[in-house]
């Protein structure tokens, strides 16, 4: 089952690498990982997806959190949450027919043309990895894809529920 | 505000931590701490003849003294070096620190002569590591280390130094910090009260229960709290190999060692209670065998302080997350006043089955006639250090041998290589006893295998007189090796031989020492006399053993914990 494993640590040098070592040399599956500062700079945060059974997700949150530059672990898939990931698509648009058709799809997924050029067009699109996977399927077949690149998704809690330095 | 170079500030920073000795080995990146090193005489350093021992001796005189233990070495080669002694430490919860010499700041990176990434190779075996970046940092990240090392589950720190930090030349403000703790980094201690109680309410019902005592005891310091609980509640205890002499395997009320070559009564009480009150043990698969098959009917109670080593492999019933003395303490005020004569009553029954296990006398052996047998050996050691020397051990059928004929009777008295197996590992850790503990008898269970993986320490044995008593029995072969060839392979002995052994009382001669030879078993008792009446020379015993013994009791693989041969042709 996916899980999405949110990690409050030390903005420290060398963090990330013990973070990406731990899921290698344990075996556990890294699907993305999603890492930036926090508005405390002294913090990062990571959002981590990965799959397993609860067992193994057991273990994942506990090595994760025996980390000594590591703060805070939950795993926000245990409750409701709110998940976003951000997309970079640019799509091969030769003719007015695909540029119309493509333009069409953009507005129905609520995306956006952030550039434009003679043959090109490179769409921004937000949201749940399920949503972005749809949308890249669907260019796919009114356009050919050149290139796209995902951040990994990112995620918080909804409601009182906060990840922070108490 | 003093003013000093950084070299001078990590001597000055292990003064402050309280650092007595140093096992090391300078080159071109550490040169500078060494001169550092040269101008006092408070904290001590040990010449080795290789990193490797280094880190082994430092770890010998952590395991014995329960303090951190520190090693100093140069960049690339003598960091690498390092390695196998840092996962050895790193497996076994052992504190040290492991101070490494970097190529300057500004060569980070340019495949310079010497570099390695010191942190990037040690990460997966450390419990933190330091690359420090400005001489500043020195006091801070040298304190935070020896805190990190030595508290909640210790294991090994490395802090790794640019050259160009620890110049003599430059001077800074040196300022060692009050306080080193972390928002990131909180051992928790105590157990959740909750869980106390549901634990002692499982433990006072329960009708099979045993006690499953790890290494987290012993640096818990928990053996009286241990022996206070056992007695309280009558409860059997049996000690896996790290944990050995947490409880004195001496006490009535042990059953020795459990697991792979546990004796028949310690497996056979875990496979048939109720109740598993796990003190500091982590259900290594060296204990459990198969999982799926360990201990049907118990209800397992998981002290320890890393929570990670909860439910890892068997799931805990009742997890509590605590060192173990706290949770002794705990748990003992829970109980509170009982009837012991009741309890002892309640669980006579118990104790009439675990009888009967134990008149089976799993490790009797039959007593060699022309040639002398491993067990021997170890039992005649027993006689002659009256049972109160520190043991170190190597890695193989010697381990195991001295692990079971050797009845520890206090902590910290056994000193071997539990988690990663490290061959080589028993001179250099014995050599860190001897350091800690000028006055002990100190001696080495090894074989003609593993002590060649570093013997060049008998060097150093002489440089600071270090009368080790080396217990070699020597079978001409890979014995454990050998053994597994035996039971599975049908004795194709694939590379498990050495056809050009070396006369080890010449080497030992040569090294400045006593060599002493031993074919026969009538020459044992003699010998053994004769090697402790060295009082003060390394003396090595080269001991020809039976080649084809095999340690016994073994489980079966894939079976259950009781599963096991009990000698060449009987199993259970």
């Amino acid at each position: 089952m996916k899980r999405i494993i949110s990690v409050l640590m030390e903005n420290a040098p060398g963090s990330l690498s013990r973070i990406v070592g731990l899921f290698s040399q344990r075996g556990y599956n890294v699907d993305s990982l999603c890492v930036a500062p926090t508005d405390d700079s002294s913090l990062s945060r990571l959002t981590i997806i990965t799959h397993g059974d609860d067992k193994a997700i057991e273990q994942i949150t506990k090595q994760v959190n025996k980390l000594i530059d590591v703060l805070r672990v939950v795993d926000l898939t245990e409750n409701a949450h709110i998940e976003r990931e951000l997309m970079l698509i640019k799509v091969l648009t030769p003719t007015d027919a695909i540029r119309a058709e493509v333009k069409r799809n953009v507005d129905i997924f609520r995306a956006r043309i952030v550039d434009v050029n003679a043959s090109n067009y490179t769409i921004e699109i937000t949201g749940t990895t399920e949503k972005l996977d749809a949308f890249a399927d669907t260019m796919k077949q009114s356009a050919e894809i050149i290139e796209s690149s995902r951040t990994g998704v990112c995620g918080l809690a909804r409601g009182e529920r906060a990840l922070r330095v108490s | 505000m003093k003013m000093m170079s950084g070299a001078a500030m990590v001597v000055e920073a292990l003064k402050d931590v309280g650092v007595e000795l140093v096992f090391g080995y300078p080159g071109g990146a550490v040169l500078d701490i060494y001169d550092a090193l040269f101008a006092q005489d408070q904290v001590k350093h040990v010449l080795v003849r290789h990193e490797q021992a280094a880190a082994h001796m430092a770890d010998g005189y952590a395991r014995s003294t329960g303090k951190t233990g520190t090693v100093l070495v140069t960049s690339g080669p003598g960091a690498t070096n390092t390695i196998t002694g840092i996962a050895t430490a790193y497996m076994d919860s052992i504190p040290m620190v492991i101070l490494s010499g970097q190529v300057p700041s500004m060569h980070i990176g340019e495949d310079a002569f010497q570099e390695t990434d010191m942190v990037g190779c040690s990460r997966p075996i450390v419990k933190h590591s330091f690359l420090v970046k400005k001489a500043t940092d020195i006091p801070q990240a040298i304190a935070k280390a020896y805190y990190i090392a030595n508290t909640g589950r210790p294991g090994p720190v490395v802090v790794d130094l640019p050259k160009d930090l620890v110049n003599i030349a430059d001077e800074h403000p040196y300022v060692f910090p009050d306080d080193v703790t972390m928002r990131s980094y909180q051992p928790t201690l105590k157990g959740h009260n909750k869980q106390i109680k549901k634990a002692v309410e499982v433990l006072l019902s329960a009708k099979r229960p045993v006690m499953y005592v790890g290494g987290g005891a012993i640096t818990a310091e928990a053996d009286s709290r241990l022996i206070g609980l056992a007695e309280k509640l009558n409860l059997p205890v049996t000690c896996t190999l790290m944990g050995l002499g947490a409880f004195p395997g001496t006490h009535c009320q042990s059953l020795g060692m459990l697991g792979m070559h546990g004796t028949l009564e310690a497996n056979k009480t875990m496979h048939n209670s109720d109740c598993i009150l796990a003190l500091g043990a982590r259900f290594d698969d060296r204990v459990t065998n198969n999982v799926a098959k360990f201990c049907p009917n118990a209800t397992i109670i998981h002290v320890d302080i890393d929570p990670t080593s909860i439910s890892k492999t068997v799931n805990a019933h009742i997890p509590v997350v605590g060192s173990v003395d706290k949770v002794l303490d705990q748990l003992e005020s829970h109980i509170g006043d009982i009837d012991e004569q009741q309890q002892k009553h309640k669980l006579s029954e118990w104790w009439e089955q675990i009888e009967q296990w134990r008149a089976k006398k799993c490790l009797n052996y039959a007593k060699g006639v022309d040639q002398i047998k491993p067990q021997e050996v170890i039992e005649s050691l027993y006689k002659h250090t009256d049972g109160k020397a520190f043991v170190s051990s190597d890695v193989g059928q010697h381990q195991m041998f001295a692990a079971l004929y050797y009845p520890f009777a206090k902590p910290r008295q056994w000193i071997n290589s539990g988690g990663l197996g490290t061959m080589g590992f028993g001179l250099p850790a014995a050599m860190g006893v001897q350091f800690a503990n000028p006055n002990a008898i100190s001696a080495v269970v090894t074989g003609d295998g593993s002590i060649q993986m570093n013997i060049q320490e008998l060097s150093t044995c002489l440089q600071y007189n270090l009368p080790i008593k080396v217990i070699s029995l020597n079978n001409r072969a890979l014995g454990m090796v050998r053994q597994w060839q035996d039971m599975i392979y049908k004795g194709r002995h694939s590379h498990s031989y050495m056809e050009s052994m070396p006369d080890f009382v010449k080497l030992a001669e040569a090294y400045g020492h006593v060599g002493i030879r031993v074919n026969h078993p009538d020459e044992l008792d003699d010998a053994m006399r004769e090697c402790f009446s060295h009082t003060d020379r390394l003396v090595f015993m080269d001991i020809a053993v039976d080649q084809n013994e095999h340690v016994y009791p073994m489980q079966i693989k894939y079976g259950a914990m009781d599963d096991m041969r009990l000698s060449k042709t009987e199993r259970t």
